[in-house]
């Protein structure tokens, strides 16, 4: 048999046997990275919507800036965040290098301008037609901004996925500030890496197989989610 | 003589280096029911958006009540915009914009909702009702805010003939509460039916302001007769 069928099977074998350590890869992968788009929301969202709607200085070259950001290369963002987490860096006293919060700060950097610049072309799109109704309504902008977020929440939830999405794949940030140490901050791409030039390629596989399983049943989740709500709500 | 409701004073709207409107005055009085008539791209709906504030003008001044304050108004537009949520929590929004107070805001819209006819849609998604029903949630919404004046930019124009029927019966019981009406309209027999006055644009010029039977039996502006004759050429 072929190394790469019987690492299929061995591969399976793992996840439907429920392998302790690859639950607890699997299980960190989602902590740090579900925590990070929860934050990145948080932070996103207002923005998106407030740089969509609001007439402020600015805000043309703050569009572009925001759509630029979304292309961020991981592992750079993984040494900034490396830089300001190091013992000699700005955030060193607080010695969060090498922990799971430095790679939830390392991928809320990374994906709060993808939530960011898609919420805005969503409510951009919206305040487009909005407009001139709330305006009439006698609505401020800060009040308008939060009223397109509330409306086009089915079409936000696109936009945090596709954080999630970027999140739980990117390698090369939660590498870097992370350390990729066994039981402490090693997560499933940074696992796949390793094991790969280890050559346990079953492991790598399995991984592999949950990662890519993930990530369509977050899509899935998605579309089945809108295509609800426009049934639903019009 | 008496502040008239609104007063146009010498009015100019530029959008880049194009004037769509130019040097408009005019007086509307309280109470009656205006309807604008006038060619596509003339500046109706541009004027309409003046007269509401949703746009400033470029130059001169607009006076409601001769200068003593801006009276409650709303404004209905040809395509419906409404939120995602049901008919009674888009009328009740509106309240919550305009300072109604909580307690009050669920029975006001109902009250609202039941003279639209919409009682039984009133927890419906908005936005999956019809676009007669949606433009009759678009009236009550207006209609909640008790408005002095109600504006409306071609209301009717996307609804089939029962729907803008409908809808205009209820712009006359809306009128009948004494609130003023002015509207755009490309549709003369509606212009016909529900005013008291006809505006006239032309080129972002307001050509004449005549009670309605003078301005179908004798326009005074040769840009109106010239409009009438092409449109009732056309029916």
């Amino acid at each position: 048999m072929s190394t790469l069928s019987e690492s299929f099977l061995t591969a399976g074998g793992l996840v439907l046997a429920g392998d302790p350590q690859l639950l607890n890869i699997v299980s960190l992968s989602l902590q740090v990275s579900l925590t990070a788009v929860f934050l990145a929301s948080c932070i996103g969202l207002p923005i998106g919507a407030a740089v969509a709607v609001g007439r402020f200085p600015g805000r043309k070259p703050l569009t572009v800036i925001l759509n630029g950001l979304m292309g961020l290369p991981p592992v750079v963002i993984g040494l900034l965040v490396y830089l300001l987490l190091s013992r000699a860096g700005p955030l060193g006293s607080f010695g969060l290098l090498f922990t799971p919060t430095a790679m939830v700060i390392a991928q809320v950097v990374l994906i709060t301008p993808i939530v960011a610049a898609l919420s805005r072309q969503i409510v951009a799109d919206a305040w487009r037609d909005y407009e001139e109704q709330l305006r009439s309504l006698g609505a401020s902008t800060p009040r308008a901004a939060f009223t397109l977020l509330v409306d086009t929440r089915f079409s936000l939830s696109t936009a945090v996925l596709a954080g999630l999405g970027r999140a739980v794949a990117e390698v090369g940030a939660v590498m870097i500030v992370g350390g990729n140490i066994d039981g402490v901050t090693r997560v499933m791409t940074t696992s796949i890496a390793l094991e790969t030039s280890k050559g346990d390629l079953p492991l790598a596989l399995a991984l592999g197989f949950i990662l890519i399983a993930i990530v369509l049943l977050l899509n899935a989740l998605a579309h089945a989610v809108r295509e609800w709500a426009v049934r639903r709500y019009g | 003589m008496a502040d008239a409701l609104l007063t146009l004073d010498a009015l100019r709207y530029d959008a880049g280096d194009r004037t769509l409107i130019r040097d408009v005055s005019l007086r509307l009085e309280a109470g009656r029911r205006t309807l604008i008539l006038g060619p596509n791209g003339a500046g109706k709906s541009v004027l309409m958006r003046l007269m509401h504030g949703l746009i400033e003008p470029s130059a001169g001044r607009i006076l409601w009540n001769g200068g003593s304050g801006r009276p409650a108004q709303a404004m209905v537009f040809q395509r419906p915009v409404m939120l995602r949520r049901s008919v009674l929590d888009n009328v009740i929004y509106a309240l919550d914009l305009a300072g109604v107070p909580a307690a009050a805001r669920r029975a006001r819209a109902l009250d609202v909702l039941e003279r639209v006819g919409l009682t039984a849609l009133a927890d419906r998604p908005a936005r999956v009702l019809s676009g007669g029903e949606q433009q009759r949630a678009a009236l009550a919404r207006a209609w909640a805010l008790r408005p002095r004046v109600l504006f409306l930019d071609e209301p009717t124009a996307s609804l089939d003939p029962g729907a803008a029927a409908e809808v205009e019966r209820l712009i006359r019981v809306i009128a009948d509460e004494g609130c003023s009406i002015v509207m755009v309209t490309h549709h003369l027999g509606q212009a016909r039916r529900l005013a008291d006055d006809i505006v006239f644009v032309d080129a972002g010029r307001i050509t004449e302001h005549t009670p309605v039977a003078e301005f179908f039996a004798s326009p005074r502006s040769a840009e109106a007769g010239l409009y009438l004759r092409g449109e009732l050429s056309w029916t």
